[in-house]
């Protein structure tokens, strides 16, 4: 895709390298700007330790925190700076604030002494990274603001010539407008990338921005991340990895062999099918016997849980037939129940892919996606569902999502308007009051790549699960909560005027 | 009296450093001749670890580490008297009780 002459490092940054189309640019120094707290030393410091990883050592030269607190905090990510500073993998050039200390300055001066411990850190470690946090640390402690501009200059083209790919952090007082404080860092730098934490709706997200890549491509706009212990920095890609996306033909079963009759054959792997309905209208239902059905035919299945308790979910399934116990010391059943308010949506993608990676099932059910919901901003819960969409379609596994509808009787969920485009096939649970009774209707709304059957069903929950019946031929306004009961005679003459257009409908291609 | 103890860095003899050096040299020939001085000159450039280890910024810097109290100065060191005034030299007596230093 990126067809320029320009070469990459992998920074080895989660993430990072899809948005960057596979790096940094080599040689070259890159400016990561962000507020307060935005993670900037974070990404300062896990680009050295993903170098060290890889077999490239690293210079960190801090203006800010001391190495000794570095070495401390930079722990929890499971990066042992002390370590890799006995290997000879890991150097520091100190310059933090001695708090003893005050300089006075007399007359003119320049940093040719940070210069020559810069280079002479880069040579005898043989550096290939190196990360320089932060530049308006430099300016707060010198007050010749023309003579710092000058010499970080001369810093990045010593830099250039000692061959390091390096990244310099810089202040932003906002999270829009000006690049960084003293509005000159950008001037240094032909590569910006921009960190942010925003607070939306009450809720703080992390988003990192490439801003300019001079001379060569990046993914544009904003990609989610989060920042978790043992690992540090975590972008989330999300249109990067929707570009690779397969899909197959082959069917597996829904569990339900008239539901997979309506779907033209069953649902396919590699696609997710949303399950939407009010609640009590048989969601739960459809996961368990989807996973059970997975079960059955040897699959690893795997089901994430935000509203009901573990318990609660295993004596629903044995009231329908299914034994989640059985199917869960056998192996191939797993149930993660959780409980949605813990943890921030991003942390909590991370988290299911982590659970995805480790179990390797062929099928995943999420029940309920609404529940998540509560506990995100629409963004963020739009990127969330992208991301795990993606992730699972990857994977080469089927996946059921289900949705609660907040009217009882017809209506939308939020979280369908939000999602519906991103799956693949949609199924409509809806109550009907029929002559004064509550019965149960079924449709299948879409079906991604596949002709299905356009009825609206009947049908009725028991000790053996779901039955679907006939379509309910004298009722309309299912969808929309609004009845109107037609008579008999009405019902044919329509049929007779759409006839032609009976099973030609195909649904659209990805 | 201790020893006046200086310590002067500099990134290669540029004409910032020689400013620095011929200002240190006059301060202690004519302000500072009647006492027992050490000035030791580091080129960063050849022995870039003495700066790593002193924590060494900005070139020219000069170290005064006796007598108290410690100074950093950096800069091509303007004048003399200005100089002696920032170094707090020549040390007075009792000058700890003067200034509160």
């Amino acid at each position: 895709m990126c067809a320029d002459h320009i070469e990459r490092l992998p920074t080895g940054i989660t993430g990072f390298d899809h948005i960057a189309n596979g790096g940094l640019p080599k040689g070259r120094t890159t400016l990561v700007s962000g507020t307060a707290g935005s993670a900037k030393t974070v990404f300062a410091a896990q680009f050295l330790a993903a170098g060290i990883k890889r077999g490239e050592p690293g210079v960190f030269v801090t203006f800010e925190e001391t190495p000794e607190a570095l070495r401390r905090n930079m722990l929890g990510f499971g990066w042992d700076i002390a370590r890799w500073e006995a290997e000879g993998k890991w150097a520091f050039v100190d310059v933090s604030p001695q708090p003893e200390e005050e300089i006075v300055e007399l007359g003119t001066y320049d940093l040719g002494a940070l210069l020559a411990r810069i280079e002479h850190a880069v040579r005898s470690i043989g550096a290939v990274r190196l990360s320089l946090d932060s530049l308006g640390a430099i300016f707060t402690r010198l007050n010749d603001t023309r003579v710092v501009r000058n010499e970080l200059l001369r810093i990045v083209s010593t830099l250039r010539r000692l061959g390091v790919t390096a990244v310099l952090t810089a202040e932003r007082t906002q999270e829009y407008g000006e690049i960084a404080r003293y509005g000159v860092e950008e001037f240094v730098s032909d590569d910006v990338v921009i960190l942010r934490n925003l607070l939306e709706d009450e809720k703080r997200r992390r988003t990192v921005e490439i801003l300019k890549f001079r001379g060569t491509s990046h993914q544009k706009g904003s990609f989610p991340f989060t920042v978790i212990p043992g690992e540090g920095i975590h972008v989330i890609p999300l249109s990067a990895i929707e570009l690779k996306q397969r899909s197959s033909n082959v069917r597996t079963t829904s569990g339900n062999a008239e539901l997979d009759r309506m779907c033209g054959g069953g649902f396919f792997r590699d696609s997710i099918v949303l399950v939407s309905g009010a609640t009590g209208t048989g969601k739960t239902l459809m996961a368990t016997t989807f996973m059970a059905a997975g079960v059955r035919q040897k699959e690893r299945s795997l089901l994430f849980a935000f509203e009901e308790s573990r318990d609660q979910l295993f004596r629903n399934a044995i009231g329908w037939g299914i034994d989640f116990e059985q199917m869960e010391r056998d192996g191939l059943l797993r149930v993660v129940c959780n409980y949605p308010e813990v943890t921030s949506l991003e942390d909590q993608l991370i988290f299911m892919k982590a659970e995805i990676e480790r179990f390797r099932p062929q099928r995943v059910a999420v029940d309920s996606l609404s529940a998540l919901e509560r506990v995100s901003t629409v963004k963020g819960f739009r990127e969330f569902v992208i991301g795990l969409t993606s992730f699972i379609k990857h994977q080469e596994m089927a996946g059921l999502y289900t949705s609660t509808t907040p009217t009882l009787l017809g209506g939308s969920s939020i979280t369908e308007a939000h999602i519906s485009t991103i799956t693949d096939s949609i199924i409509l649970l809806r109550y009907v009051e029929l002559f004064g009774e509550m019965r149960r209707g079924l449709t299948v709304l879409k079906m991604r790549g596949s002709s299905h059957d356009k009825d609206i069903r009947e049908f009725t929950i028991d000790s053996r699960g779901m039955h679907i019946g006939r379509p309910f031929r004298n009722i309309s306004g299912i969808l929309s909560g609004q009845f109107t009961h037609i008579a008999p005679s009405e019902i044919e003459r329509l049929s007779a005027m759409f006839r032609d257009e009976e099973g030609t409908e195909t649904a659209e291609t990805n | 009296m201790s020893k006046i103890v200086l310590h002067l860095y500099i990134a290669g003899h540029t004409p910032r450093a020689e400013r620095a050096i011929n200002t240190l040299r006059q301060m202690l020939e004519h302000d500072l001749a009647g006492y027992e001085c050490e000035l030791t000159i580091i080129d960063v450039l050849a022995d870039p670890q003495q700066a790593e280890d002193q924590k060494i910024l900005a070139t020219p810097t000069l170290i005064k580490s006796s007598p108290p109290p410690y100074r950093r100065i950096i800069g091509d060191l303007s004048s003399v008297a200005d100089l002696l005034n920032v170094l707090n030299l020549p040390p007075k007596t009792g000058s700890s009780m003067i200034n509160k230093e």
